[in-house]
């Protein structure tokens, strides 16, 4: 996937590396699912872009 | 011998009137039919109406012997009504429906979404009525005894369809048994399981769903108004769905999906009804509140159709045609559509006005519609009974996140039947101006309704053929154009001509409005006089010109009326 010029820093994808496990770990088991599904929905409306979006699932699909 | 059950239907609200049988054994012997329509329900009359209105007789076989058994359709949209208008049933179902445009989701006892139909005020009816399916049927059944072209049989049931090159032979049986009938058409209005798709081991295409939803009509006191409820997850039935709508007489339709697993003869048990409803009402804060059942039934959703409703001499309309997910008010209304659409294009095709190829629009037109349908209400399907788990994982999130995010609540309005556009209708005129309006309906649109003044709307008069639209300020309609009138005419295709814009009565016009404020002509995207609109016997635009010729109105039937 290519990198578009709002890439993370280096310190931002810790920060958000270190966030999310936390946030992971707060939703608890039984609840993860419904939370990660949230947040993606979350932020493909910040995307904006139903192709992009596509994009990042094909990406995530990948080496399961 | 068919034995149909004399005994009138149990009803709360509704006094069932058990008919007479028509036996064969009382009448002479059948001469060949015109038209044959098996099934009474509201895609047979519907047809049968419009048929009568082309002057089309046609006979409705039907195996029962009286209306249909609990309220079954109970929302009606506005194109609905304005179709009914068309068969003369229209008042009979404002006067005693309950009329609305509001619905209301809620989750975790907050209301999440509110849907407010948009309602014109060149409407003449609202967005959805509700009223129960007998009613509906009851009123269609009075317009079709009043009308002497429309011969309707009580207890006949279609027992065998045997097709020739130009007929089709038709076994009926009665309470005193069975007799043949020949039909230049068989019209398979005959419902969900058509018995006779079955006979002609036809297929249907598309899906089925696994969730199933219990229908209870009960009567109870509620003190809300008639607006849609739906209810997502609540924890009397979590996961699952629950809506509720008012009908007419203090009935309130309750509707809830069945766990995963739970067969229908389990959910039918009256001690689980009873825990179910008492639960849902306790959940509004009714809790205790008095009711009594009138009728229960289960349902699954489905979005399946023919690929095509001609087979030889035998024409599918409504639920014998496909069947559609009951989210959206697709059944009934969809039907209706079928039924006006398949009244005007057979009557041409039986009086000889167009070819056989007047039928394969009919199937183009409302397949194409099915599959429209399906498309739309498959979505709203995924969303009220997930049939995956990743569906059923995003749709909870979507619950999770409405309570705080505006940006996911129009998921929640799942979208209700409206009229398909024929846009790409073979009917529609090639070589007319449709590109050129900026507004107004466009190639294969029902027509905008225009108000003309408290309670005279435009559509109260159209009906009955193709009508001319025709603006203009003149004293007369131009007389090339009068000339392809008369041509029209003369050939006996019912054509009407509306004069829009002068002050008096125009000549060569059968209906002429005044305009004074330029309303009509500015809803239906119109400059200048001189422009014109087509439509079809189904009022569905088929050409409209900015500036009308004669050469290109003949055009426009020349297409319309495929030889």
């Amino acid at each position: 996937m290519t990198a578009t010029n709002k890439a993370l820093t280096i310190p931002g994808l810790e920060t958000v590396y270190d966030a999310l496990a936390s946030a992971i770990d707060e939703a608890g088991a039984d609840k993860t699912e419904l939370f990660l599904v949230k947040l993606a929905l979350l932020n493909a409306n910040a995307l904006g872009h139903p192709e992009r979006f596509e994009q990042h699932l094909q990406a995530a699909l990948q080496d399961l | 011998m068919h034995r149909p059950t004399t005994e009138a239907r149990p009803s709360i609200y509704y006094d069932y009137k058990v008919h007479k049988p028509w036996l064969p054994s009382a009448h002479a012997t059948q001469e060949r039919k015109k038209v044959v329509i098996a099934g009474s329900g509201p895609a047979g009359m519907v047809a049968a109406l419009e048929l009568a209105r082309h002057g089309v007789p046609s006979v409705i076989v039907t195996s029962e012997l009286q209306v249909s058994q609990g309220s079954r359709a109970i929302v009606f949209t506005r194109r609905s009504m304005e179709i009914l208008q068309q068969v003369e049933t229209a008042d009979r179902m404002t006067e005693n429906g309950l009329p609305w445009r509001f619905g209301n989701s809620y989750y975790r006892g907050q209301r999440v979404f509110r849907m407010e139909a948009p309602h014109d005020a060149d409407d003449r009816f609202f967005p959805m009525l509700n009223i129960q399916q007998q009613y509906m049927e009851e009123y269609l059944l009075d317009a079709c005894a009043a009308n002497p072209l429309i011969d309707l049989r009580w207890g006949n049931k279609v027992i065998g369809v045997e097709q020739e090159e130009d007929f089709a032979r038709i076994e009926i049986d009665t309470p005193h048994g069975a007799y043949t009938l020949e039909t230049e058409w068989l019209v398979a209005a005959d419902g969900g399981r058509s018995p006779i798709r079955t006979a002609l081991n036809l297929q249907m295409e598309g899906a089925s769903y696994e969730g199933f939803f219990v229908i209870a009509d009960i009567k109870i006191d509620l003190p809300l108004p008639t607006e849609r409820l739906a209810y997502f997850d609540p924890d009397w039935n979590p996961g699952n769905t629950i809506l509720m709508h008012r009908e007419p007489h203090g009935i309130w339709r309750v509707d809830y999906q069945l766990p995963a697993g739970e067969t229908p003869e389990q959910a039918l048990q009256p001690e689980s009804l009873k825990a179910r409803i008492d639960a849902q009402l306790a959940m509004i804060g009714h809790a205790g509140a008095r009711w009594e059942m009138d009728w229960c039934s289960v349902y699954s959703a489905r979005t399946l159709t023919l690929p095509d409703y001609v087979h030889g001499r035998v024409l599918f309309t409504g639920d014998a045609a496909h069947l559609l997910p009951i989210f959206g008010v697709r059944g009934a209304n969809t039907a209706f559509q079928d039924a006006q659409s398949l009244g005007w294009h057979l009557a041409f095709v039986a009086k000889g006005l167009a070819t056989e190829k007047l039928l394969g629009n009919y199937s183009a037109e409302r397949v194409g519609a099915a599959r429209e349908i399906i498309e739309e209400a498959g979505k709203s399907t995924r969303f009220m009974a997930p049939p995956s788990r990743g569906f059923r994982l995003l749709r909870d999130a979507v619950l999770s996140l409405s309570m705080s995010e505006e940006f996911v609540r129009p998921l929640y309005h799942w979208r209700t039947s409206r009229p398909h556009e024929y846009t790409d209708s073979v009917l529609n005129s090639a070589g007319d101006d449709d590109a050129l309006f900026r507004s107004g309906p466009a190639h294969g649109a029902p027509p905008q309704n225009i108000r003309l003044s408290a309670d005279d709307f435009l559509l109260d008069h159209l009906g009955g053929g193709f009508e001319l639209i025709y603006f203009t300020e003149a004293a007369a309609i131009p007389e090339s154009l009068q000339g392809v009138v008369a041509a029209v005419r003369a050939r006996g295709v019912p054509l009407r001509v509306i004069a829009v814009g002068a002050v008096g009565q125009v000549d060569g016009a059968d209906v002429s409005l005044a305009d004074a404020d330029g309303h009509f002509r500015r809803r239906y995207g119109v400059q200048a006089s001189g422009a014109g609109y087509l439509l079809r016997p189904d009022q569905h635009v088929c050409a409209r010109w900015l500036t009308l010729d004669a050469t290109r109105l003949q055009a426009a039937f020349n297409t319309a009326l495929p030889q």
